[in-house]
């Protein structure tokens, strides 16, 4: 995009200014349409499984119903406690939001469109996740109250301790794929399975830490059934009690940003991102968007498939699901790789 | 331009974040500053072409010990005035450390600057056509890999210290068994009998 910007007359470093800002506007302006449509859809996905309606006043089949919520906190009048920490309390959800979406910067959504292409790619999505969990946090001390604080302290261990296991699993994708630039990611993945087949996931080797990454995904995100940090049986709505108006708004659009790239990290790394699903000619016709789209929105529909069938799991059970049985099995999974790699590729 | 624009951002901003630890009046408001910090420090390191550096940076320190810091000084139910109290105390010896540490930087960047290096060697151009992790796996694992595993060995024997420090048997309590749970039938627990009239039933 610099070079059209310097063929408009502009001195590289103007062109590469303009250039950026407008990448970064048309990634951001149409993910936050997807944010509000994604909401829409999840209660919709939701309404059909417990066989009720859903949204359906505002606009026709009620899709306008996310824009209505918007307005509706736009205009209410932000609360902030007396006994708040004023500064953390308003910088908290301004850190989610910001953080759920500076990830973006690095996915490719087609051969060559990317924002950034860096070759740290994956490790500057590993950077940006671990700083997710500062605005749970923040928000959660700030508001000083009881029950946020409790999910605040939650959210921190549970990200961290998936932290752990999604990281081991990122570096089998890299020891397979040989790269940590997720470009490079997507095209290793041309014809991985028997040649014809556009994804790691169908690797036998690869498939079980797929899985894992897809739970662990869940749980990174706090989706239900790991959505512990803002349990309303047990916390009120956790670490955003406190919270009204915009700041609420900052919240709910960063973690819906959030399960976004959680579902585009699935798509990207296991299941070929803009890859067709099989390699065969005639299905490169179809644009590389197009295809990432139909992975994400069916990694976000098995999320939401999820929330409205699974029960909430109990803090000691996600605990040692996450400790005792996600690290050891991807700790063991490193070393098969390696070990298959060194024969195989590197002997 | 853009980069010496970047740079002197970067750098004021680690110089007023790691003032502002010292003088914040809140210790949470401290690990904050400190955060701010460690991300500039990493654009920092972006800056010099150590991308990778700069990443691991962010992962560890922003992302692992920065919230353990903040997790600890959450907890702590902290005295402001007492903190206030203790500055006077530690005065010297702050001023100490500080000394020792400006002195070991001064007499670094001298001997940098001294020779001993040679010049022609470090002004040479890095090789660009290898990513910077490449570049660094291929020094670790062949010719600094004895260091590196023994670097790994001390973390590993820190590690375990940590939990045998810790860690107490604590008797009498009745510890969940999952896999005895889900291993368990219902005809393992429960039993069908059709007792008599006036015959009730043996436990």
């Amino acid at each position: 995009m610099t070079e059209f910007f310097q063929s408009l007359g502009m001195s590289y470093e103007w062109a590469w200014g303009v250039a950026t800002v407008a990448g970064i506007l048309l990634i951001a302006l149409p993910l936050m349409l997807a944010v509000a449509m994604i909401i829409y859809a999840d209660r919709k996905i939701w309404a059909a499984i417990a066989l009720r309606r859903g949204p359906n006043v505002v606009g026709p089949f009620g899709l306008l119903q996310s824009f209505a919520d918007g307005l509706k906190v736009f205009l209410q009048e932000t609360i902030i406690p007396t006994g708040a920490n004023r500064g953390l309390f308003l910088i908290a959800p301004i850190i989610t939001f910001t953080v759920a979406l500076m990830a973006w910067a690095v996915i490719p959504f087609n051969s060559g469109a990317v924002l950034a292409d860096i070759n740290v790619g994956l490790l500057y999505i590993l950077a940006v996740s671990s700083l997710g969990v500062y605005g749970v946090v923040l928000s959660g001390w700030a508001s000083n109250s009881k029950y946020p604080f409790f999910s605040a302290m939650r959210a921190a261990a549970q990200m961290i301790s998936y932290e752990v296991s999604i990281g081991f699993i990122l570096v089998c994708v890299v020891l397979y794929a040989d790269s940590f630039n997720l470009n490079e990611i997507i095209k290793a993945q041309q014809g991985h399975g028997l040649g014809i087949v556009n994804a790691f996931g169908f690797n036998l080797l690869l498939f079980p830490i797929a899985v894992i990454f897809l739970i662990a995904s869940l749980a990174e995100t706090a989706r239900a059934p790991f959505d512990l940090t803002e349990a309303e049986s047990e916390l009120v709505a956790g670490y955003q009690t406190e919270y009204s108006s915009m700041a609420f708004a900052l919240f709910w659009l960063g973690e819906y940003a959030n399960v976004l790239l959680m579902a585009t990290l699935n798509a990207i790394l296991f299941w070929g991102g803009w890859l067709p699903p099989i390699d065969w000619a005639p299905l490169y016709a179809v644009p590389g968007i197009v295809w990432l789209f139909a992975k994400i929105l069916f990694f976000f529909f098995v999320f939401s498939w999820v929330k409205a069938t699974v029960p909430r799991y109990r803090y000691d059970q996600l605990m040692r699901l996450g400790w005792k049985i996600f690290l050891p099995i991807s700790l063991i999974w490193i070393f098969l790789i390696s070990g298959w790699l060194m024969l195989t590729r590197y002997s | 331009m853009i980069q010496l624009i970047a740079f002197y951002l970067f750098a004021t901003i680690v110089i007023a974040s790691a003032a502002m630890v010292i003088f914040a009046r809140n210790p949470v408001h401290s690990v904050m500053w400190l955060i701010l910090a460690f991300f500039n420090a990493a654009g920092l390191m972006l800056l010099a072409g150590a991308e990778f550096i700069a990443m691991l940076l962010v992962i560890v320190y922003v992302g692992a010990v920065a919230v353990l810091f903040l997790f600890v000084v959450m907890m702590l139910n902290i005295d402001f005035a007492e903190l206030r109290a203790g500055f006077v105390r530690y005065l010297p010896l702050g001023a100490l450390v500080a000394i020792i540490l400006a002195a070991e930087l001064i007499f670094a960047v001298g001997a940098w600057n001294a020779g001993g290096v040679d010049l022609a060697v470090r002004a040479a151009p890095v090789v660009t056509d290898k990513s910077n992790i490449e570049q660094l796996g291929e020094l670790l694992y062949t010719k600094y890999i004895f260091l590196f595993e023994a670097a790994g060995i001390v973390l590993l024997v820190a590690m375990i210290g940590a939990i045998v420090l810790t860690h107490r048997e604590r008797g009498g309590v009745r510890v969940q068994n999952v896999s005895a749970q889900t291993r368990r039938r219902p005809g393992d627990a429960t039993r069908l009998v059709d007792p008599g009239s006036g015959q009730g039933v043996e436990l």
